[in-house]
């Protein structure tokens, strides 16, 4: 195999892990945009994962599988919409709460809505099809950047998603209001813009877009049920908000570098270099450089602009009659 | 002739947590009239107005807008009824373009604005109203008078006839406001009316047809302006009592030298210009130093370096003979140094902690209000209830958030935390801001007081009158430098002026 095939493959194997990763990265970028931490995201995307895969195990249509996938997302992350925005609880402890919640009731699930021939249980099973890449005629034989044309759906559809969504916070009307929500929400208040409603229109649409990254999970990249499948992807996506400075346009190379650590240490794994570098640590190399990346992201941006990027209201309910 | 009603809020009562804000006030606005709302910090002007615009609403009364009666539920009604309003904080997003601020939350907007066409229709605005102000820069940047000129452009740009104006120019210098005052004018000569909150009389004179007073949240009186002879009238209105206009100052006795300050200079990161350039001064204990210069000449800088604050590139701070260059704020804090920062809602207080927390924030590690790092609730209770009363702070109760209260009331606690722990020596910018007439005599006379108790106090103000009959010295700063030094009473408005306008000191004018 020579450098060239496997600098593909690996950005192959890059983009099929990086795709569910991008979605919940996505989606946290916009909750976060309109002042709403939501760390539910791991359990959110593992409910997206096991309704899409019960949804599609038992009807053979992904298409049903994401749409429901979705929506599972959505309603998980109006409860906390409704918690955190109406109730003004702490949006930290209540997503937490909804990462545990989410986490126990899909592993829960996972044993109950399987077919009866395996004791209801859909761990083990194996889904009729997958969404299968789809190869774009020429573009995929062009070494290195042919690896993004021989993807899936789920993955084209991201490559118009990410500057879509770039164009409609930066450009769009929606998008002024968001970030100003976000920003100043006593301003925003005060020129009219319902604070409250913005706020659970993007926590729900995060909660949207962590429910299919979770369909990406089960319904592409490994496609079967597991326990805890998402395995921390909804924690590393929390993260790569920051690093993607709560930026559209940055959260395809925050992926990309997670994603490519990931594969990477499989890749070296496979080879063989598990002697040299124990696995464990070949395992915790892409925690470990998430790590070391954002800390050296945070001196730098404080460096050049004096002040971090993150929504100045990140973090605190809004009412119109206080301060 | 009787003039049409535009606004007639009827017997508006607001309670809030402990307090009263408004009671059964009953206000009418005419058209094309301007009418100034006063009283002491804390009175409920502000609160009255939000009421207008939608941000609070009322336990009871009722609103007429165009003899219609109305129920403003949020800011979006009250712009639909043509109502607007300049908020005593600045409303603005910081990380946001001059642009996006004044489109923010137009109803009528295309889902993708058209910002060249809107940047070009700001544009148009401000020639015609004669604000300068770049559409394309992002609002953080600017100085706080070209902030209040956005707020203005936003009024403008959406068209709004009733003006509602919150203390306008307690934050402008006084040119700024000048200029402030005939673009009003101007807006005000198209038909518009408007309600104006100032502490200032002058304004009040320049501006009103009509004066509306209210104390503790009651309206007290409703005179023509026309029909007042004489300032103290309104102080008198206001206050409920006779204000003493005149200070206590004793004779000026200069000790030894508590802080200097050597060739101190600081790079600016944006201009080639030094942000200071060379300051050398020294305060001696029992003085007062007054620095005038229209605002962003260096002043905040210059408070910042002796605070610790900000770092200098050269030269040297001596406090009490040590040198204290570049050492953090807390060495400076133990040095002595108390400081009344010109920002005081980013750097003054904690919103979400009490008025007794920030009250005692600079003493509670002490002997004083703590022992063996037990805080002693008892001992804070005492100090904080005193400082209330010696500063005539207004607030509910002391375990009232600090963000509840009332503008004014934030710069009063600030200023008695600050003056109360000031060990000898303590930088005051701007600190009448924002008050009303009886608080800055209080303030001016508290600081004074610390001078006659011995303490070196750096005075920051751009009120010539305050300078010339608080300090004993007055600076003159132009573009981070100090023009000259002199004695208060040797300082003219003229002579400063010049010097405030970068017009150096020559031979013949100084013989
Ligand atoms: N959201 C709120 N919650 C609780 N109390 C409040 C709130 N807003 C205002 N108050 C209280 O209402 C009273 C009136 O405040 P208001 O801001 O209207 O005063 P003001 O007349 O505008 O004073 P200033 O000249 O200092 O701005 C104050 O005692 C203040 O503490
Ligand atoms: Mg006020």
């Amino acid at each position: 195999m020579n450098s060239l095939d496997l600098i593909t493959k690996l950005l192959a194997a890059t983009l099929a892990m990086g795709t569910s990763l991008t979605y919940a990265t996505l989606g946290e970028v916009f909750t976060e945009k309109s002042g709403v931490l939501n760390l539910g995201l791991e359990g959110t995307m593992l409910m997206g994962a096991l309704s899409g895969f019960a949804v599609t195990f038992h009807t053979q249509s992904l298409m049903l599988g994401v749409i429901i996938a979705m929506l599972t997302g959505g309603l998980f992350s109006l409860i906390h919409a409704f918690l955190t925005i109406s109730l003004r609880s702490n949006q930290v402890v209540t997503g937490l709460s909804i990462t545990m919640f989410g986490t126990g009731l899909a592993n829960f699930l996972g044993k109950r809505l399987g077919p009866v021939e395996n004791n209801l249980n859909l761990v083990g099973l194996n889904l009729a099809a997958k969404f299968e890449n789809i190869q774009i005629p020429l573009l995929h034989k062009i070494p290195v950047i042919g690896a993004f044309f021989d993807v899936s759906i789920l993955t084209y559809l991201l490559y118009i998603l990410l500057p879509l969504s770039w164009y409609f916070m930066y450009k769009t009307k929606h998008g002024l209001t968001l970030r100003s929500v976000g920003e100043a929400p006593r301003t925003a208040a005060a020129m009219g813009i319902n604070v409250n409603k913005t706020r659970y229109i993007y926590t729900v649409l995060g909660g949207f877009f962590a429910g299919v990254g979770g369909a990406a999970l089960s319904l592409s990249f490994t496609p079967s049920w597991n326990d805890s499948m998402t395995g921390g992807i909804g924690w590393i996506a929390i993260a790569l908000v920051i690093f993607s400075a709560w930026n559209p346009a940055r959260v395809a190379i925050g992926t990309l570098v997670f994603g490519g650590i990931t594969s990477l240490q499989f890749f070296l794994q496979a080879a063989g270099f598990k002697m040299v570098i124990p696995v464990q640590f070949l395992a915790i190399a892409p925690y470990f450089i998430t790590v070391v990346t954002l800390i050296i992201m945070t001196i730098n941006s404080i460096k050049n602009k004096g002040s971090f990027a993150s929504p100045s209201a990140l973090g605190t309910p809004f009412a119109i009659d206080e301060k | 002739m009787e003039k049409t009603l535009v606004v007639e809020m009827k017997n508006i009562t607001k309670r809030f947590p402990g307090v009263v804000a408004n009671e059964d006030v009953t206000l009418q606005l005419h058209k094309g009239e301007v009418l100034a709302l006063l009283g002491e910090n804390g009175a409920g002007k502000s609160t009255l107005m939000n009421m207008l615009v939608g941000l609070y609403r009322p336990d009871e009364g009722e609103i007429y807008v165009n003899g219609k009666h109305v129920i403003i539920n949020s800011p979006q009604d009250s712009m639909a009824l043509g109502i607007g309003m300049i908020h005593q904080e600045f409303m603005l997003v910081g990380n946001l373009t001059v642009a996006e601020n004044i489109i923010l939350g137009l109803k009528d907007l295309p889902t993708v604005p058209p910002i060249s066409e809107i940047n070009e229709k700001i544009i148009e605005l401000s020639k015609k109203y004669d604000l300068k102000v770049d559409p394309t820069r992002l609002v953080e940047t600017l100085t706080v008078g070209e902030q209040q000129r956005v707020e203005i452009l936003k009024l403008l740009y959406r068209g709004a006839d009733i003006l509602i104006l919150d203390e306008p120019t307690a934050v402008l210098t006084p040119k700024e406001s000048q200029e402030l005052n005939k673009i009003l004018k101007k807006m005000l000569s198209e038909g518009k009316s408007a309600i104006f909150i100032t502490h200032k009389m002058i304004e009040v004179l320049e501006f009103s047809e009509t004066l509306m007073v209210l104390r503790k949240g009651k309206c007290v009186g409703i005179k023509p302006t026309a029909s007042i002879k004489e300032l103290s009238e309104i102080a008198n209105l206001m206050v409920g009592r006779p204000v003493l206009f005149e200070l206590e100052k004793g004779p000026f006795k200069p000790g030894k030298v508590r802080v200097e300050l050597k060739n101190v200079s600081v790079n600016s990161k944006t201009h080639t210009r030094k942000t200071l350039d060379s300051i050398s001064f020294t305060i001696r204990s029992g003085e007062i130093l007054g620095i005038a210069g229209v605002a962003g000449n260096g002043q905040q800088p210059l408070s910042e370096v002796i605070t610790g604050l900000m770092r200098v590139n050269s030269g040297s701070i001596i406090i009490d003979g040590e040198d204290y260059t570049n050492k953090t704020p807390l060495q400076i804090i133990k040095a002595g140094v108390s400081h009344i920062p010109a920002d005081r809602g980013r750097m003054g207080i904690v919103g979400d902690m009490s008025v007794g927390e920030n009250l005692s924030m600079k003493k509670y590690r002490t002997q004083e209000l703590s022992n063996h790092h037990m805080i002693n609730k008892s001992k804070v209770r005492q100090f904080a209830s005193n400082l209330i009363q010696k500063f005539v702070i207004k607030t509910p109760t002391q375990f009232t958030s600090a963000k509840f209260l009332s503008g004014g009331n934030i710069q009063k606690t600030i200023l008695a935390r600050e003056i109360n722990s000031c060990k000898g020596i303590l930088i005051a910018v701007y600190p009448s801001r924002g008050l009303d007439v009886g608080a800055i005599e209080s303030v001016r006379q508290n600081i004074i007081a610390q001078r006659d108790r011995g303490s070196a106090v750096l005075l920051v103000s751009e009120e010539l009158d305050e300078l010339r009959t608080v300090c004993d010295r007055i600076a003159v700063m132009f573009e981070g430098r100090i023009m000259d030094i002199m004695d208060a009473q040797d300082a003219s408005t003229e002579k400063i002026g010049l010097l405030m306008a970068g017009v150096e000191r020559s031979e013949e004018c100084d013989s």
